[in-house]
């Protein structure tokens, strides 16, 4: 290759160092079944990695990130603010990245067809929102808090209430999905999904804080949830 | 440095929060080059997955990204390609996409790529997305020396390859078991 292609080609990698859970945790019952089982094939981060979808603010609406203004009326519930700032772990901003999220209501029923829970439905929400993140990688919603709800894991099993959040980053390595939590969820201890993380130092990065500041006296209560994504490598591609 | 937010299952009710959009056509259906890439995905016990959702990443025909890290700008982009797709697997554990053959892309270590598309699947009981690669029956010659699919055991590299099938590329997924989806770390 000659030299200035390489330099062209000289882009970010993404460091490997993760919290994640890993993919077979028998507690929770459907990995036994959906876990791969083999050894991952290491993939050296090439071009189709360090790339990813980009979003502008296109197809995204100036409500879509009030999840409590889609209908006619206010949905039932506690309302909230869920607000925080997506990172790289170096600290740098994620700009303009799409977070999506979804939920279920107040009484803990989501509006899907798949959803059994005998609680309601609230026709006043339908849990689902997105927004782009700012120039300093901030993000803000409006919501009401999730209701608890059974699941079929093991006898009485209950989720903690969380809500589900989906980002890209800046690359296919970035890609992230997962679920946000409320502090002193008297249920953690019998959930497998948040227990899949098997560091408690690690638990606590899924876990919002309680934020006062932001917090609009007399309307809505706010938690902070901040989004770290993988940082970059510091060694170029060209290496 | 901070470690990453963990991972979580994107869980049974994902429908409701990612919106496909029609984001399993990346072309339009009359796209003078548009491809049908089609498939089923299955558990360890080889019933189908109805509820994964499964993502594309590609490049263009050209094999260009449509991303500010692709600055090659004597390979064209092509306006309206994004190259992402999504879909929700149905009843029956099928997906189904409408897309193009990616054109190569350059490897690291000098050399192109064969031509493919990344894949992440999402899942109840999938903790973690896994990430596979599609690649393409028709590039034995590119297959053989392309170095991803070369880093995986022979036996298993034939299950990256998609098969023609009635005029579709057919690209099933094994989560678990016997014919498990070579999957990969990046």
């Amino acid at each position: 290759m000659e030299r200035s292609e390489q330099l062209r080609n000289a882009v970010p990698r993404y460091r490997r160092e993760s919290a994640d859970p890993p993919y077979l945790h028998p507690d929770y019952v459907a990995t036994r079944t959906r876990a791969p089982r083999r050894p991952l094939v290491p993939l050296p981060q090439t071009l189709s990695e360090v790339t990813g979808p980009i979003y502008g603010h296109e197809g995204v609406g100036e409500l879509d990130h009030d999840l409590t203004r889609q209908h006619e009326g206010e949905p039932l519930g506690e309302r909230m603010i869920l607000h925080g700032r997506a990172r790289d772990g170096d600290g740098r901003p994620i700009r303009n990245t799409l977070i999506e999220i979804w939920q279920a209501n107040a009484a803990g029923r989501y509006k899907h067809d798949v959803d059994r829970h005998p609680a309601p439905l609230d026709p006043s929400f339908s849990g689902a929102g997105r927004c782009v993140t700012d120039d300093e990688g901030r993000y803000r919603f409006i919501t009401i808090k999730p209701g608890a709800y059974p699941w079929k894991n093991h006898p009485n099993a209950w989720r903690a209430a969380h809500i589900h959040l989906s980002l890209f980053g800046p690359a296919f390595a970035t890609r992230l999905v997962t679920q946000m939590y409320f502090p002193g969820d008297p249920l953690f201890f019998q959930d497998p999904i948040f227990h899949s993380v098997r560091d408690p130092r690690h638990r606590e990065l899924m876990i919002a804080r309680f934020d006062l500041g932001e917090t609009v006296p007399e309307w809505a209560l706010a938690y902070e949830f901040d989004l770290v994504l993988r940082g970059r490598d510091a060694t170029p591609m060209e290496d | 440095m901070a470690l990453p937010t963990p991972s979580q299952t994107v869980g049974p009710f994902f429908h409701i929060g990612l919106p496909e959009d029609g984001g399993e056509q990346l072309v339009p259906s009359g796209h003078p080059h548009a491809i049908q890439v089609l498939g089923m995905i299955f558990d360890g016990e080889g019933n189908p997955v109805d509820d994964a959702l499964i993502e594309l990443w590609q490049a263009n025909r050209h094999g260009r990204y449509d991303h500010p890290a692709d600055n090659r700008e004597e390979i064209p982009l092509e306006p309206g390609f994004r190259g992402f797709g999504r879909d929700g697997t149905d009843g029956s554990g099928g997906y189904r996409f409408v897309t193009v053959k990616p054109g190569p892309v350059p490897h690291p270590d000098g050399g192109m790529q064969a031509p493919h598309i990344d894949v992440s699947v999402f899942a109840r009981g999938l903790l973690k997305r896994v990430v596979t690669r599609i690649y393409f029956p028709d590039e034995q010659e590119a297959n053989e020396s392309d170095p991803v699919l070369s880093s995986v055991e022979s036996a298993r590299r034939a299950a990256l390859v998609a098969r023609a099938e009635d005029g579709s590329l057919r690209f099933d997924i094994h989560l678990q078991g016997d014919r498990e989806t070579p999957f990969f770390d990046l």
